[in-house]
């Protein structure tokens, strides 16, 4: 997908690397790799990329993902 | 379980029933590398499985007993019908009608340690995946998405824990497979959550890839879907396919515009004239069309090469493109640049608009973003239509 991007600085993904505990689980359900693996944290790397589908939002068993669609 | 799953009811599924010839071919067909005499113990138990008021559907190739009872085999390969069902659902006829009884099935011989394959009860999902599986043993857990693909149905709300889960329990899953273990797409993870699953069932969920034809390699590589496999890709092709049924939802609009356009075209220095509403009411429907083509197939097939992000903007830059060539072909036809630059902003916008409507159905915007390119641009679009239609009626009165 690296040549079909959409909108830059919409994404309202937030990421609370305090509360992760690297379960690595949103870097395998993100469809975009928004999410990397660094010192057994997720970090976000193509914030640009998220289509704030919610799926590690759902998945993290920490809280620690948040998107809200629509707001903003 | 029901054994015989009522497969609809309309005339082009009537022939799919249990026709002994046609399955026993392919029956044959889909069972090379196995015993081949099986194949007559695999007609007398089709047949058993006729039942007053069902009919087997044409994918279904033998019943397995399990201690949960007999659950369908079905085959890997796509029959006439298949394809038949394809071009139908490309096209949005019926679309409801395409579905799988939810429920679990199997394909190749599965047994007790055999994986389970999550999916959803649209047909071509359906079909995507047996067709992706022609050496593979698994089970396929279908669960009910009221005929909608995974991702739209995670969406929805329909692809979810509570359905996996209710899934699971109705068709005793502990009791066909020793391990604990489903296998959900990827672009299922938006609408479950894989602690609330393992929670609820015990069952743990593992995520396989976005694709379909990926599954063999992830099985071989255990369980593991590699970087590729985790992004989702939007080609030519998928964007292709995706194109008629976006054209067939702007037909319905676009005869009503047809109607307004007719009646606004016969509006001139005589007030309303048939003529005058018939010549120049084609020439805009004209532009509708070349609109309509512009935003709805070729913008979308063409994505990544037209520049701005923006898929209003996007459809500007075809639409303009298109208006230019419509101008050419229909200049003798019209008189002065009011009417010309009328029928070339109307086109304009259309294209625009149906560009814009086009990021509902792509892999990769955002709400946000597309909530932030709508309000950018509709009022651009209604702008651009008030003066077109002033244009238009302004030209009839030269
Ligand atoms: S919301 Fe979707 S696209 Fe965005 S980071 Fe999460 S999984 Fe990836
Ligand atoms: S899913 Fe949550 S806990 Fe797991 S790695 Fe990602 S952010 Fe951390």
């Amino acid at each position: 997908m690296k040549e079909l991007r959409y909108l830059d600085n919409v994404a309202t993904l937030v990421l609370d690397e305090e509360k992760c505990i690297g379960c690595s689980l949103c870097t395998e359900v993100c469809p975009h790799a928004v999410f990397e693996m660094k010192q057994n944290r997720a970090s976000i790397v193509d914030l640009n990329a998220c289509m704030e589908c919610g799926a590690c939002v759902n998945n993290c068993p920490s809280g620690a993902i948040s998107v809200s669609p629509g707001v903003g | 379980m029901d054994k015989t799953k009522g497969c609809g009811q309309d005339g082009h599924l009537s022939h799919q029933g249990l026709k002994l010839s046609t399955s026993g071919v392919n029956i044959m067909a889909s069972m090379e590398g196995r015993d081949p005499s099986c194949s007559s113990l695999v007609k007398d138990a089709l047949a058993d499985h006729e039942k007053p008021g069902f009919k087997l559907c044409s994918y279904v190739e033998r019943f397995s007993e399990t201690h949960a009872g007999p659950i369908p085999i079905i085959k890997s390969g796509l029959g006439k019908d298949d394809l038949f069902s394809t071009f139908h659902v490309r096209w949005g006829i019926h679309r409801l009608n395409y579905t799988v009884a939810p429920g679990l099935y199997g394909i190749g011989n599965p047994g007790r340690t055999s994986e389970v394959l999550v999916t959803a009860n649209f047909k071509l999902t359906f079909d995507h995946l047996r067709k992706a599986l022609p050496h593979t043993s698994a089970w396929i857990l279908v669960l009910d998405t009221k005929g909608i693909n995974v991702w739209c149905a995670a969406g929805k709300g329909t692809f979810s824990t509570r359905e996996l889960v209710k899934r699971i329990e109705d068709c005793s899953l502990e009791k066909i497979v020793d391990h604990k273990r489903v296998i959900v797409p990827q672009l299922g993870a938006t609408g479950v959550s894989a602690v609330d699953v393992k929670k609820q069932s015990g069952f743990r969920v593992v995520y396989g890839p976005i694709r379909a034809r990926d599954i063999p390699a992830f099985f071989k590589n255990n369980r593991r879907a590699d970087q590729k496999m985790r992004q989702v890709s939007f080609t030519l092709y998928e964007r292709f396919i995706l194109t008629p049924v976006e054209i067939k939802n702007a037909l319905k609009p676009a005869c009503i515009t047809s109607l307004v356009l007719f009646v606004v075209s016969g509006l001139g220095p005589g007030g309303f004239s048939f003529s005058g509403a018939w010549e120049r009411g084609l020439l805009s429907v004209l532009a509708l069309a070349t609109g309509i083509f512009s935003g709805g197939f070729v913008t979308p097939v063409l994505l990544p090469y037209i520049p701005f992000r923006e898929f209003a903007a996007k459809g500007i830059i075809t639409g303009s493109v298109f208006a230019i060539l419509l101008m050419v072909a229909v200049s003798p036809a019209i008189n002065g640049m009011a009417g010309s630059g009328a029928l070339f902003l109307f086109s304009l916008v259309i294209s625009s608009y149906l560009a814009m409507n086009f990021t509902g159905t792509t892999p990769f915007t955002s709400p946000s973003g597309v909530e932030k390119e709508m309000k950018r641009f509709i009022p651009v679009q209604v702008a651009a239509l008030a003066v077109s239609t002033g244009l238009w009626i302004c030209s009839a009165f030269k």
